[in-house]
């Protein structure tokens, strides 16, 4: 052992990843320390760039539904909602009234796996090896029978549309999301006597990794993180797409905006949703799952050829606002096909929330975060 | 060994085996995977792992973070050109015997993405894979399929023979002027001299 004084110290670079256990897949960072305090982080992107907008521009319209899965692979509902929402913008397609019922039951029901989810792993990041993950991953699986019961797959769904969904659901499916639904609060109850008032979670997340309002704005941050740093902007109250103005509920909102209150919006929402998803539930209507122009469409893409034009279809994603844009020049393919994923955008404070965090912080404000790679690097 | 005399011994409750049996019982009952997800497979792999399907009961839930602790790396999702330097080194970092599974169709041929100028046609073209597991991505249960049947390939080898047959280093994929110039290894693959519709055209293929 050699002691050093304070004038002979340096800094350390250190690489996380691209192979790390904690980094929610292929994301890299380098990370400049001054003995365990971060002096600067600066992130590695790229390692799953699909060219997803290059073959979407190479394919028709309806043809984008299955790599729109594959952004955000926990969520491919809420992805196919909003390509959905993007070419029913640009063609003039209405939605039949049970297809949107059913299209909203399947985001919510997205929200609430992705939320158990990703709460899971960012304990795991913590330290806590398994049991709340295993218990988010338990909810998951019953809502994953759920959309295989429905759409065939249990995460790729590619099951909403243009009009409304590709399929109407199987009988009895309606009756099995209300059990489901109506039990959910009981895990969410389950999992907040675990872990919400735990004392090693508050230890570990209160006032770490604090993203301040105003940089939140003017850094484009959406979805939860943007609300738990108290900034009240959901998208399906803001823009009031698709049959979301007919359904009570709030927009739960943080206060400090540390690793805490992103944990804590997230169990809220949950409950939101679970709101939402009564009320849906109980007042879905009969009728056909999809529109005639939108089943036209899909039955013949070939033959769907909008106008020239462009048009921004915006769903809120778990994740935050996930938009698409498409530019048309009167060919089957689109001419420019864009996507706003949630998570890169998200991604860009990560910097600045992580300067005079320890190394053990990054783990856990890089969970809390919520990014999912196929979507970042798309 | 005689089985009249093995079974009237195992009432007289003692058990007779070769070494290499018990060795493989072993050798197969504990494949560690490693912690290396890369896309969307890796969540099916996550929950393969997790309490509804419980890959414990097949003794590889032990996913080791680093490559030295691994027998087994599932390659669990896309491998794009970035990528995939990375996943050559983590393999050559691996001890011996070492093992492959190619989750999905990605790994196994680009799937969805092949189209793409950013993915590889295949992890097996640079790395040795032992079991293709096809699906997009495969349910935890074709992962549990997969393993046993990586299961069944360990325990048909003996331990010496398969300590014998080293796997050794591969080449790491390099960048070059054209970005990544993927050097394939040809002991795992070769272009083929021949285009397939070729065949058909000499004569040798199906009637058109």
């Amino acid at each position: 052992m050699t002691t050093t004084s304070a004038a002979e110290t340096q800094t350390l670079e250190v690489n996380l990843g691209p192979q790390h256990p904690s980094t929610h897949g292929v994301f890299r960072m380098i990370a400049t320390l001054d003995g365990e305090t971060i002096l600067k982080l600066k992130p590695v992107m790229g390692y799953l760039h699909r060219n997803h907008e290059q073959i979407g521009e190479r394919a028709t319209y309806i043809a984008s539904f299955p790599f729109t899965d594959r952004l955000d692979y926990f969520n491919a509902m809420s992805n196919n909602f909003g390509l959905a929402i993007a070419i029913e913008k640009l063609g003039g397609v209405a939605a039949s009234e049970r297809g949107e019922y059913l299209r909203v039951i399947m985001a919510e029901l997205t929200r609430l796996l992705n939320h158990a989810a990703v709460t899971g792993f960012l304990i795991n990041d913590m330290g806590t090896f398994g049991t709340p993950l295993l218990y988010a991953f338990r909810e998951r699986e019953k809502i994953l029978d759920l959309f295989e019961a429905a759409s065939g797959s249990r995460m790729m769904c590619n099951y909403v549309r243009p009009g409304g969904v590709r399929e109407d659901v199987p009988e009895g499916w309606l009756q099995q999301a209300r059990e489901l639904v109506s039990n959910f609060p009981r895990f969410i109850d389950e999992f907040e006597r675990l872990l919400t008032d735990n004392e090693i979670l508050q230890q570990r997340a209160k006032h770490v990794g604090v993203l301040p309002k105003e940089l939140a704005i003017n850094a484009g941050i959406t979805g939860p993180m943007l609300r738990a740093s108290g900034v009240n902007y959901d998208v399906r109250k803001v823009d009031g797409y698709s049959i979301y103005p007919r359904f009570q509920f709030k927009v739960p909102l943080g206060t400090v905006g540390d690793v805490y209150d992103r944990f804590y919006v997230r169990i809220l929402e949950m409950r939101e949703s679970v709101k939402i998803l009564q009320q849906a539930l109980k007042e879905v209507p009969g009728g056909p799952a999809i529109s005639p122009k939108g089943l036209a469409l899909v039955k013949a893409p070939r033959t769907f050829r909008p106008a020239k034009g462009e048009a921004y279809g915006r769903v809120e994603a778990p994740k935050g606002e996930l938009g698409f844009y498409l530019v048309s020049d009167g060919s089957p393919q689109p001419y420019r096909y864009h996507i706003r994923a949630p998570s890169f955008v998200n991604l860009t404070v990560l910097e600045d929330m992580c300067l005079g965090h320890k190394v053990a912080d990054v783990i856990i404000i890089l969970g809390s975060v919520d990014i999912v790679l196929g979507e970042v690097d798309r | 060994m005689d089985e009249g005399l093995k079974s009237e011994l195992q009432k007289q409750g003692v058990f007779v085996t070769t070494w290499d049996a018990l060795v493989n019982w072993g050798r197969s009952n504990s494949i560690w995977p490693l912690q290396f997800g890369l896309a969307c497979c890796a969540i099916e792999m996550i929950a393969t792992a997790a309490s509804r399907y419980d890959i414990a009961r097949f003794g590889s839930e032990i996913f080791r973070a680093s490559p030295r602790q691994a027998d087994l790396m599932i390659v669990a999702g896309t491998v794009t050109k970035k990528m995939a330097p990375q996943v050559v080194r983590l393999y050559n970092q691996m001890a011996e015997p070492k093992y492959v599974i190619s989750m999905g169709a990605c790994a196994t041929s680009g799937g969805p993405f092949h189209t793409g100028y950013n993915v590889l046609k295949g992890i097996d073209r640079y790395i040795p894979v032992d079991v293709y597991i096809p699906g997009c991505p495969p349910t935890p249960q074709a992962l549990l399929e997969g393993l046993t049947k990586l299961q069944e390939k360990i325990r048909a080898r003996s331990m010496g023979a398969a300590l014998q047959e080293k796997k050794g280093e591969y080449p790491v994929p390099e960048y070059g002027k054209q970005g990544l110039e993927p050097r394939y290894h040809p002991d795992v693959w070769q272009p083929p001299t021949q285009h397939p519709f070729d065949y058909q055209r000499a004569g040798g293929g199906a009637t058109p």
